[in-house]
């Protein structure tokens, strides 16, 4: 058995409104966030996924369920244990929240000073922790000299200071360009494998879950509606809002052009359906389209498509046209082979 | 202006002077805490005190909407109590202290809700407590807004010392009504008023100073 560094057991969040009534930020939420891994939380803003990070160092805390980490109840902790928990829990966040009055290494020393740590010992730990994360150079700048990569990188390293079991990061990236987001992506890698460090992130960009998630939660409306291993969640997804990132992390969409000539039903016998082909594992190097043409004599036009890697394996995702006489026979060849298709609409 | 004035606009100064520090030092002292409790007390924050916060802003409100004037004369009998007396330079400071110390709690108040409630959270997923996150946090950044508060503080008790006269405070503000207006002496009246001005400035210019040094923000503030 896997240890759980993290499991939500039922946890319900309800915020109560003046004039009655409840809203209900979290549902029943079940979910086991595995020791050593980097487990994500994907969702759209407003879905609940800040609020399920925040019960972690108690934030936030349940109206119903328990949060435990590290084999403790969080939300019936009392404020001192509270306290001790969250120096085994380091959190960084969207905005980096440094302080502006304090340099580099005095943001990174900040919680070692709060958890009533020696000075003869924090001078130490803090230079260790800057050549961590690469900023020696700037140890003794302000944060408003630092890029935001650089910030983030102090947010980390503050956030390494206490030695924590587990590293929440709220939208860590979303505030930075892509080329600081896979510097800041990788670094989290290299703490994660280095340091065996627990991770668990929350983001709207399926880029990040790809680029470093072992595992994935889709939080949808305060409610979990997919988890497991990344890879497994993405190649057979059976949520839609899974599937809206998954043609997010591809960049697949169907071309506005056709998109504005969709319809449900085809309208006459030449018309073409649109249909999404997911490639997952080795099918992805396979040439299925092209077997289908040589085959079945199916002519099939290829609108978008690109082919990722999520978790080390390759991935593809085809938007195709193809007549929508052919479209049983065609979706069952492919499905015989090991592709998954979903028909988006019909085109004339 | 006759020579012997100079003497006595310096003893005037100094008075003044005088006045404006202790009532500043004993305001800060009084209204600094009160300022910090008013920024975090409210419900749902830091110190969550929601009715004691309402009852402390009904007092510091009552207070701030007090002529000064009339506050002088209104707390007579308390000077007496803390002073001995109620007349002189020294009586005078009880006054400025009870009007400067409410002004500098909202003061201070408004600079410490000017830091990002993001740092509040960051400090307690640290595991900090409200009083580590008052010292080691707001306090700390909201140190160049604080000053200049004070700064404002200080200016503004320049000029009611001078209102202090009414009950033998005496000071500058003293000299020029008693010397320049009814001893019809204007070159007095002009020395105070200039000499005030003087004063002013260099408390403003000092205060902005000050809190540029503490200004970490931006590196425009670093003179480069």
């Amino acid at each position: 058995m896997t240890e759980q560094a993290i499991s939500f057991q039922g946890v319900t969040r309800r915020y109560p409104q003046k004039g009655g009534g409840d809203v209900v930020a979290l549902h029943e939420i079940r979910l086991d966030v595995p020791q050593g891994a980097i487990t994500g939380i994907i969702g759209r803003s407003g879905a609940g996924k800040s609020t399920l990070l925040r019960m972690v160092n108690g934030l936030e805390r349940p109206s119903s369920g328990k949060v435990m980490v590290n084999g403790r109840d969080v939300g019936a902790a009392s404020d001192a244990s509270l306290r001790r928990i969250r120096r085994e829990v380091g959190m960084i966040f969207q905005h980096f929240n440094l302080l502006a009055s304090r340099t580099v290494a005095e943001n990174i020393a900040l919680p070692l000073e709060i958890a009533g740590e020696d000075r003869a010992r924090i001078g130490p730990r803090v230079v260790e922790l800057v050549e961590r994360v690469g900023l020696t150079a700037q140890a003794g700048r302000y944060p408003a000299e630092l890029s935001g990569g650089q910030k983030q990188r102090v947010g980390i390293a503050r956030a390494l200071a206490t030695g924590p079991r587990v590293l929440l990061s709220d939208e860590a990236t979303s505030a930075l360009d892509p080329d600081t987001t896979r510097q800041v992506l990788a670094l989290l890698q290299d703490i994660n494998r280095d340091l065996g460090l627990t991770i668990l992130l929350i983001t709207h960009e399926m880029a990040v879950v790809r680029d470093i998630c072992s595992h994935v939660a889709v939080i949808e409306a305060g409610r979990i509606v997919e988890a497991g291993e990344t890879y497994a969640v993405f190649s057979k997804p059976a949520h839609p809002t899974t599937r809206s990132f998954l043609t997010g992390v591809t960049g697949v969409a169907v071309p506005q052009f056709i998109a504005d000539r969709m319809r449900d039903a085809p309208q006459d016998s030449q018309a073409q359906a649109v249909v999404q082909v997911t490639f997952v594992g080795s099918h992805a190097t396979d040439p299925m389209l092209a077997r289908l043409t040589a085959e079945r004599r199916v002519t099939v036009n290829i609108l978008a498509g690109a082919i990722e890697e999520i978790g080390d394996k390759p991935f593809g995702s085809l938007i195709v046209a193809l007549p929508a006489a052919r479209l049983d026979e065609s979706r069952r060849f492919l499905q015989e082979h090991g592709l998954l298709t979903e028909v988006l609409g019909h085109v004339g | 202006m006759s020579a012997n004035l100079i003497p006595v606009l310096w003893q005037a100064t100094l008075q003044t002077l005088y006045m404006v520090a202790l009532s500043t030092l004993l305001g800060t002292l009084i209204g600094g805490p009160l300022g910090v409790f008013l920024a975090t007390s409210r419900r749902g924050e830091l110190l969550s005190a929601p009715w004691l916060n309402s009852v402390l802003g009904l007092i510091v409100n009552a207070a701030r909407s007090t002529p000064f004037i009339i506050l002088v004369v209104a707390i007579i009998p308390f000077t007496r109590l803390i002073a001995g007396t109620s007349i002189g330079t020294t009586a005078a400071i009880v006054p400025l202290t009870i009007a400067a110390a409410p002004f500098i709690a909202r003061l201070i108040e408004t600079a410490i809700r000017e830091v990002d409630a993001g740092l509040i959270e960051a400090a307690r997923a640290m595991g900090a407590t409200p009083m580590q996150i008052v010292r080691k946090v707001l306090i700390p950044e909201a140190m160049p807004g604080i000053i200049l508060g004070l700064t404002l503080a200080v200016v503004s008790l320049i000029g009611y010392s001078a209102m202090v006269g009414a009950v033998g405070g005496e000071g500058l503000g003293d000299l020029g009504i008693r010397y320049g207006y009814q001893r019809f002496m204007p070159e007095v009246m002009l020395a105070v008023v200039v000499i005030l001005i003087v004063l002013v400035q260099l408390v403003q210019s000092a205060g902005e100073w000050i809190a540029s040094r503490f200004d970490k923000r931006a590196p425009r503030n670093r003179g480069r």
